[in-house]
C-alpha cells in the first residue's frame, strides 16, 4: 500500500497550461523536501479522480519531468522521483547544451526575435515528441 | 512506461465526419462538415448556437439520417438506427423518465442496451450516490446528469459523444462530473467528443479543439481543428504600426487569420510562426480565446 505524499491543485483560470502546474508542483515540492527521492507520485487515475482533469495531462506533466531527471517512470510499478531539480540541470557540462547555445546563436544572428525562436523551438518539440506518442 | 490504457498498435479512426450535411425542408443546417477524431482524444467541439453541434451529434448517434455525407464510428458506416455499438451518446435535454424510479431506469436501460455492464451501472449510480427508490422528478439537475452519464457508460462506449454535458450545473455539481468522466477516459483510453458553447467550460478537459462556424448557406463548417497545444504553438499575434491592408506585403497573405486595422495600430493574428519583422512590430502569444474567436469571426475554412 502506498500513501500518496502529495496532492496537486489545478488552478483553472491561472492562464498556467494544467500540466504544467503539476511539472512546477512537483518540482517545488522536491525543492522543499516535501518529496523525497524514492516517493512515489499519484497514478494519473488518482490525479483525475481527485481534479477532474484529463489524464492526458497528467502523463505529459510526468514524461516532461522524466525528461527533466526528476522522476521516473517504471513499467507496472508508477512513477518515483529520482533526483533533486538542481542537480539535474548542469547546463555548462552538458555537450548538448553547447550545440544549443551555437543555434541560438545563429537564430539571433539570422534576424529572428526571441519570441519567434522559442515559437520555432516549440513547435519543433511539440513535433518531436508527439511523434514519440505511442 | 506503462500507459493508463491497452491501446492496439493500429488505430482506426474513431469518428469519421466526411462532407456531412442535413437540410431540414428548405434550410440547410448543416453543410461540408468535415473532421476525424484523434484516437483516444478528448475532443472539444466549439460552436455558437446554432452552428449546428447537435444536429451533427445526433446524426453520428444514428438518430436520423444525414442529407448527404458519410459517418464512420470506428471503420463502420453509420446508417439512421440501431446506433453503432460503440457509441454513447447523451442528449443536451438528458432523456430520462421523469416518473420512474431510478431503479427503474437502470432496469429499463439494461433491456434496451444489447450491450449493458450492469456491474459499473452500479458502481456509478453509487458513486454518485443515488437513492434508487427515488423518482428522476426530484433529482437535482446534477443527478440527474450523473444517472444519465451512468446509462451511456454502462454500454462501455469507445466513442462518447456528450452533448453540452455541463450547462446548468453547478460548480461542485460539474467537479463530480468531470471526476466521473475523466476517471472513465483514465480507464477506457474512450475518445470522447463533447459540445459547449463556451469554451472556458470544457478546455481543462480537452486536447483537441474542433471549431464550428455558422456560415451563409448552413453551419457546420470546420474552421479550426487541431491539438490544443499546436493551436497555441503556431498562432502568434502581430501588433504594428497603422497600415492599410495592402502593406502587409512581409506576410504571406495565406497566414492571417484576422486583421484589424485602427489608425495607428494595425493587429494580426497569424496560424503560424513568422520570422524577422520590419521595425515597429512586436509579436504575443494569444490565448486559446484570441484564437478561437477569431477563427469563429473570420469564418476562415482550413484545409
Amino acid at each position: 500500500m502506498v500513501i500518496c505524499v502529495i496532492e496537486f491543485r489545478i488552478e483553472r483560470r491561472s492562464g498556467t497550461a494544467a500540466y504544467a502546474q503539476i511539472v512546477h508542483q512537483v518540482r517545488d515540492a522536491v525543492l522543499l523536501g516535501r518529496l523525497r527521492v524514492g516517493d512515489q507520485l499519484p497514478t494519473a487515475r488518482e490525479v483525475v479522480a481527485s481534479t477532474g482533469i484529463n489524464p492526458n495531462t497528467v502523463l505529459k506533466a510526468y514524461r516532461q519531468l522524466d525528461v527533466q531527471g526528476v522522476v521516473e517512470t517504471r513499467a507496472g510499478a508508477g512513477t518515483f522521483v529520482i533526483a533533486v531539480p538542481e542537480r539535474v540541470v548542469d547546463e555548462s557540462a552538458s555537450p548538448l547544451a553547447g550545440s544549443l547555445r551555437a543555434w541560438l546563436v545563429d537564430a539571433r544572428d539570422a534576424g529572428l526575435d526571441r519570441p519567434a525562436v522559442e515559437a520555432l523551438v516549440k513547435a519543433q518539440l511539440d513535433r518531436t515528441f508527439r511523434e514519440e506518442r505511442v | 512506461m506503462t500507459p493508463p490504457m491497452a491501446q492496439p498498435l493500429i488505430d482506426t479512426v474513431p469518428l469519421r465526419v466526411d462532407q456531412v450535411g442535413q437540410r431540414y425542408g428548405k434550410k440547410w443546417v448543416l453543410r461540408g462538415c468535415t473532421f476525424d477524431l484523434r484516437p483516444h482524444a478528448v475532443t472539444a467541439l466549439i460552436g455558437p448556437n446554432g452552428a449546428g453541434k447537435s444536429t451533427l451529434m445526433s446524426a453520428v448517434a444514428g438518430l436520423h439520417a444525414s442529407t448527404e455525407g458519410r459517418i464512420e464510428v470506428q471503420g463502420a458506416a453509420v446508417t439512421a438506427s440501431p446506433s453503432h455499438p460503440d457509441l454513447g451518446y447523451l442528449a443536451q435535454d438528458k432523456p430520462l423518465y421523469r416518473q420512474y424510479r431510478v431503479r427503474d431506469m437502470l432496469e429499463i436501460a439494461r433491456h434496451l442496451n444489447a450491450r449493458w455492464d450492469a456491474v459499473h451501472a452500479d458502481e456509478l449510480v453509487d458513486a454518485a450516490g443515488l437513492d434508487r427508490s427515488q423518482r428522476v422528478r426530484t433529482l437535482s439537475g446534477g443527478q440527474r446528469t450523473r444517472l444519465a452519464l451512468a446509462l451511456v457508460l454502462a454500454r462501455r462506449p469507445s466513442v462518447l459523444l456528450l452533448d453540452e454535458p455541463l450547462a446548468d450545473l453547478d460548480p461542485l455539481a460539474r467537479l463530480e462530473v468531470q471526476q466521473t468522466l475523466m476517471t472513465e477516459v483514465a480507464d477506457t483510453g474512450m475518445t470522447v467528443l463533447m459540445s459547449s458553447h463556451i469554451l472556458g467550460e470544457v478546455v481543462d478537459l480537452c486536447e483537441d479543439v474542433l471549431v464550428m462556424g455558422t456560415a451563409v448557406g448552413g453551419g457546420g463548417r470546420i474552421t479550426l481543428a487541431g491539438p490544443i497545444d499546436e493551436i497555441l504553438a503556431t498562432h502568434r499575434v502581430l501588433v504594428g504600426p497603422g497600415t492599410s491592408p495592402g502593406d502587409l506585403g512581409f506576410l504571406p497573405e495565406s497566414c492571417i487569420v484576422e486583421e484589424q486595422h485602427a489608425a495607428r495600430q494595425t493587429t494580426l493574428l497569424v496560424d503560424r510562426p513568422v520570422g524577422p519583422l520590419p521595425e515597429g512590430w512586436t509579436i504575443a502569444d494569444p490565448s486559446l480565446d484570441d484564437v478561437v474567436l477569431a477563427h469563429l469571426r473570420a469564418g476562415k475554412v482550413k484545409p
